[in-house]
């Protein structure tokens, strides 16, 4: 997988301190550098990305080489010690990685940190395959060190989660002892950061430099047509040429340029593939980074070249890019007919299409419909397979916790705060508990600013463990500080859930499996001054809502806090089997309340799926007919009778 | 592409298909041939529709991704998942699905059955071959729920569907699975191996009787484990 290539690199790098916080893509490189050391390696899951790049940067400081890793929205977390430390520079080699996703796939944003590169005036690596994300970190490290900068690394979710055969390096780069050398230099002051900011603008262009000889930037081809891409889209535009090599056309001459690392712009590259050039198409992910920087150089260099791309409108400006939209778009650059490649849907279609019409026999209409034209018969075969979402897993405690709430709050007027984490996905109805989610740590927040202007409705807001410890807290001293009175709802399910599992300051233990103090969630919010602070088991249903209308009423006078204290089901073994009984079913709640995946209608009967049922007993406590029962009860009461 | 097979893999987050692209990939790998492949990892996993791009060729792979209609083969974990991925099989590839549905909670909430049946009567009309395994027989006759993958696999390789052998299988798992694991998963891919097995040997018998013969490229419909697939006439 690119993310254990890039965990594997960092140990060839001779990595010494290894940091970051768990986000899709970018969270199986930690455990594969944890994993795979050869010892000597510190490796943690930091409490937030801000926190974890300035462990590293202390790290880099004394002459150790360092890696942090988050997602794209992390980095915005880390922005503010990025920012500096750009301006401070390190000692030992120093390298954040920071994972993009476009789609996005499991993300917020879409943002391009080679466009954060380009602001925070650092070096960007933007490998296209794991074999090559291998040996760019390494690359990336020695950089870094050489020039005294911090540098950033840029996959994106296909390299992270692409699998190929890496070969990896035998030999480990050995290190000197670090050894923190006391140094005004270490301290940011203006005057400081002035003569820093003469040094960086003077640094950058350098570095542009050596990116027009890097390897992993290369000019191929000739011709007055050029083509440029990066990362991902490399692998997608060499299968668009080869798809349209096949059709009847072929691909007139022209020039490839491939940016493997695009920041500080390898200038005097750049202009060796423009020159002589009619016109360029720009494929890339995300923003039109490389595009842009050829537009200015062709200004800057009066050179006549149109140069096509996102601001054109020639490629689309949002989510990833295929191999079939990079063929479409290339055939119309070469003004090919881009080849045909008949697919099984498109067979189905017509299918479908021909029984629509009644040229086709279908199962339904075996008795022939007098006007089959005018009235289709139901037809299995146009039957498309209903969309599946992700949802909150079966015996989910964050099920039960949304569902306590949200009855115990009916015919009151609420407003459900969420946040990022799997109970994100208790927007979906039928629980439909997530009003407002922004970004980790906000929903604390912006329930305050929600409470501020009506106060008269009752504010909750929602947040997981780990969120919590990343960046909840200080919005909670905030709301005690100012007197703002919001309903806090921990979902505590002692671990990093969505993410895969990761342990956090509350779960007593590390990545490395070393036992740690675990911090006690009900003890820090009392010693912040939440007066009103309770721990309950979501799963006992009735205790869960009693536990809201005191909290409720508790937050009359000040902000109050409930703690739905119970573990991951991939944390726990499975419970018993539950049917429900035919006759005693009536009422149809626990489909339309809870929407748990093992309950399934039938014929229009309600069953229970053992497969996926884990075995809560949730709905049984939600059934008004006691007409769910656990598996074999009767027999083992006759047994104990 | 010389030698080149893509696969793709289609399922409900949570059946194992990570797994399941990992030991086609090393036995590829094992086999001395390039493999690039790519998981859904993260929110999707979470009960909803999740795809894994497998490809394998005696050349350098251009992306991970299998591009629109140029799949071999479709490994269809829950049925109406392979119908959602249909686009990425070429007419004339192969499609190995298991009969057993998985209900989204969107089709309780709507107050609708889901059925496999629909979505496999669909596969039977899309111009591939069909083996449809009975995925729940198998992980009985095993023992265990947590097999399907590495059956289907099985049933695959057995159908040949994947050009590898069971033995390379074996050897990817003895490779990507944990020591007391590694017995039971065996088992599973040589109970599905032998269900596609027996699939790919009536295949023939069975088309032109099927859906298929109303198709361009020939379309058969083989049913496994006694499953009792009715399919439009």
């Amino acid at each position: 997988m690119g993310n254990e290539a890039i965990g594997l690199g960092a140990i060839a790098a001779g990595v010494g301190v290894v940091t970051g916080y768990p986000g899709t893509p970018s969270s199986e490189i930690l455990p594969t550098v944890s994993k795979r050391s050869p010892g000597g390696i510190h490796v943690e899951w930091s409490v937030n990305e801000k926190v974890a790049l300035e462990v590293a940067a202390g790290a880099a400081m004394a002459g150790a080489r360092s890696m942090v890793t988050m997602k794209q929205v992390g980095l915005n977390v880390a922005a503010d010690p990025l920012m500096s430390l750009a301006y401070l520079g390190v000692k030992g080699g120093m390298v954040v990685v920071v994972a993009d996703d476009p789609g996005p796939i499991s993300s917020q944003t879409e943002q391009d940190t080679r466009t954060f590169s380009l602001f925070a005036k650092l070096p960007v690596f933007d490998p296209a395959t794991p074999e090559e994300a291998y040996e760019m970190i390494i690359d990336a490290f020695a950089l870094s060190e050489r020039h005294g900068t911090p540098v950033l690394f840029r996959p994106t979710t296909r390299v992270c989660h692409g699998n190929a055969p890496v070969r990896v390096r035998e030999e480990l780069a050995e290190r000197p002892v670090p050894n923190f050398v006391k140094d005004p230099k270490w301290v940011i002051f203006p005057r400081l950061s002035y003569e820093n900011h003469l040094r960086l603008e003077a640094l950058l262009p350098r570095i542009g430099e050596e990116f027009s000889a890097y390897r992993f930037n290369t000019l191929i081809g000739s011709g007055r047509l050029g083509l440029v891409t990066q990362g991902i889209s490399t692998g997608y535009l060499g299968e668009a040429l080869a798809i349209l090599a096949e059709g009847a056309n072929q691909s007139p001459e022209h020039k490839l340029l491939r940016l493997g690392a695009p920041h500080p712009f390898p200038k005097r590259l750049a202009l060796e593939f423009l020159t002589g050039l009619e016109r360029v198409l720009v494929v890339e992910e995300l923003d039109p980074f490389i595009e842009r920087e050829l537009q200015r150089l062709a200004g800057e260099y009066h050179l006549p070249v149109t140069v096509l791309g996102k601001g054109s409108g020639h490629v689309q400006v949002a989510g990833e890019n295929s191999v079939a939209a990079v063929t479409r778009v290339v055939a119309d650059f070469f003004g090919l007919e881009p080849p045909v490649s008949p697919t099984c849907a498109d067979i189905v279609a017509t299918v479908a299409a021909d029984q629509a019409l009644g040229t086709v026999p279908t199962a339904s209409s075996a008795t022939p419909m007098a006007d089959s034209v005018a009235v289709v018969p139901p037809n299995p075969h146009l039957i498309e397979p209903p969309p599946r979402p992700p949802v909150l897993c079966s015996g989910c405690s964050h099920r039960s916790s949304f569902l306590a709430v949200k009855l115990a709050m009916r015919r009151r007027k609420a407003v459900f705060g969420g946040d990022i984490g799997c109970y994100t996905l208790g927007n979906a109805k039928p629980l439909d508990m997530v009003d407002t989610c922004l970004c980790m740590g906000a929903g604390i927040t912006i329930a305050q600013g929600l409470h501020l202007v009506e106060p008269d409705k009752v504010h909750f807001a929602f947040i997981g463990d780990s969120t919590f410890f990343h960046t909840g807290i200080p919005g909670v001293i905030n709301a005690v500080y100012n007197q703002t009175n919001i309903v806090l709802v921990v979902l505590d399910n002692s671990t990093t859930a969505m993410t895969g599992l990761q342990p956090h300051p509350g779960t007593g233990d590390t990545l490395k499996g070393d036992i740690s103090p675990k911090i006690d969630i009900a003890g820090l919010l009392r010693a912040i001054g939440v007066k009103h602070v309770e721990a309950c088991d979501p799963m006992r249903f009735e205790e869960a809502k009693a536990a809201v209308d005191r909290a409720v009423a508790a937050a009359a006078t000040g902000v109050a806090a409930i703690i739905y204290e119970s573990p991951c089901i991939h944390l726990i073994p499975s419970g018993p089997s539950y049917v429900i009984e035919e006759e005693a079913c009536k009422c149809k709640l626990c489909i339309t309340r809870l929407g748990c995946p093992a309950i399934l209608l039938d014929d229009g009967k309600v069953v229970i799926d053992d497969d996926l049922c884990y075995g809560c007993d949730v709905c049984l406590q939600l059934c008004p007919f006691d007409a769910i029962k656990i598996v074999g009860a009767e027999a083992q009461a006759e047994v104990a009778g | 592409m010389s030698g080149a097979m893509n696969f793709i893999i289609a399922g409900v987050g949570g059946q194992g298909i990570v797994l399941a692209a990992k030991l086609v990939a090393r036995a590829a790998m094992a086999a001395g041939l390039q493999v690039r492949t790519s998981e859904t990892i993260g929110m999707a996993q979470r009960g909803g529709s999740v795809v894994s791009h497998v490809r394998v060729s005696k050349l350098p792979i251009a992306s991970p991704l299998v591009p629109p209609g140029r799949a071999d083969a479709l490994l269809g974990f829950e049925p109406g998942e392979a119908v959602r991925c249909l686009s990425y099989l070429r007419p004339g590839g192969i499609i190995i699905a298991n009969a057993h549905p998985v209900a989204p909670v969107s089709a309780a909430l709507n107050q609708q059955s889901y059925r496999g049946e629909e979505m496999l009567a669909r596969l039977g009309q899309c111009g591939a071959r069909l083996v449809v395994v009975d995925g729940d027989a198998l992980c009985a006759e095993v023992g265990s729920p947590q097999v399907l993958n590495v059956a289907l696999i099985g049933a695959a390789a057995g159908a040949g569907a994947l050009g590898f052998s069971v033995e390379q299988l074996e050897d990817a798992i003895r490779a990507s699975v944990r020591e007391k694991f590694i017995a039971m998963n065996i088992r599973a891919l040589h109970a599905g191996a032998n269900a596609g097995a027996n699939a790919g040997a009536s295949a023939g018998a069975s088309a032109g009787a099927s859906a298929g013969a109303n198709v361009s490229g020939s379309t058969s419909v083989t049913t496994v484990n006694q499953l009792g697939l009715q399919v439009a006439p």
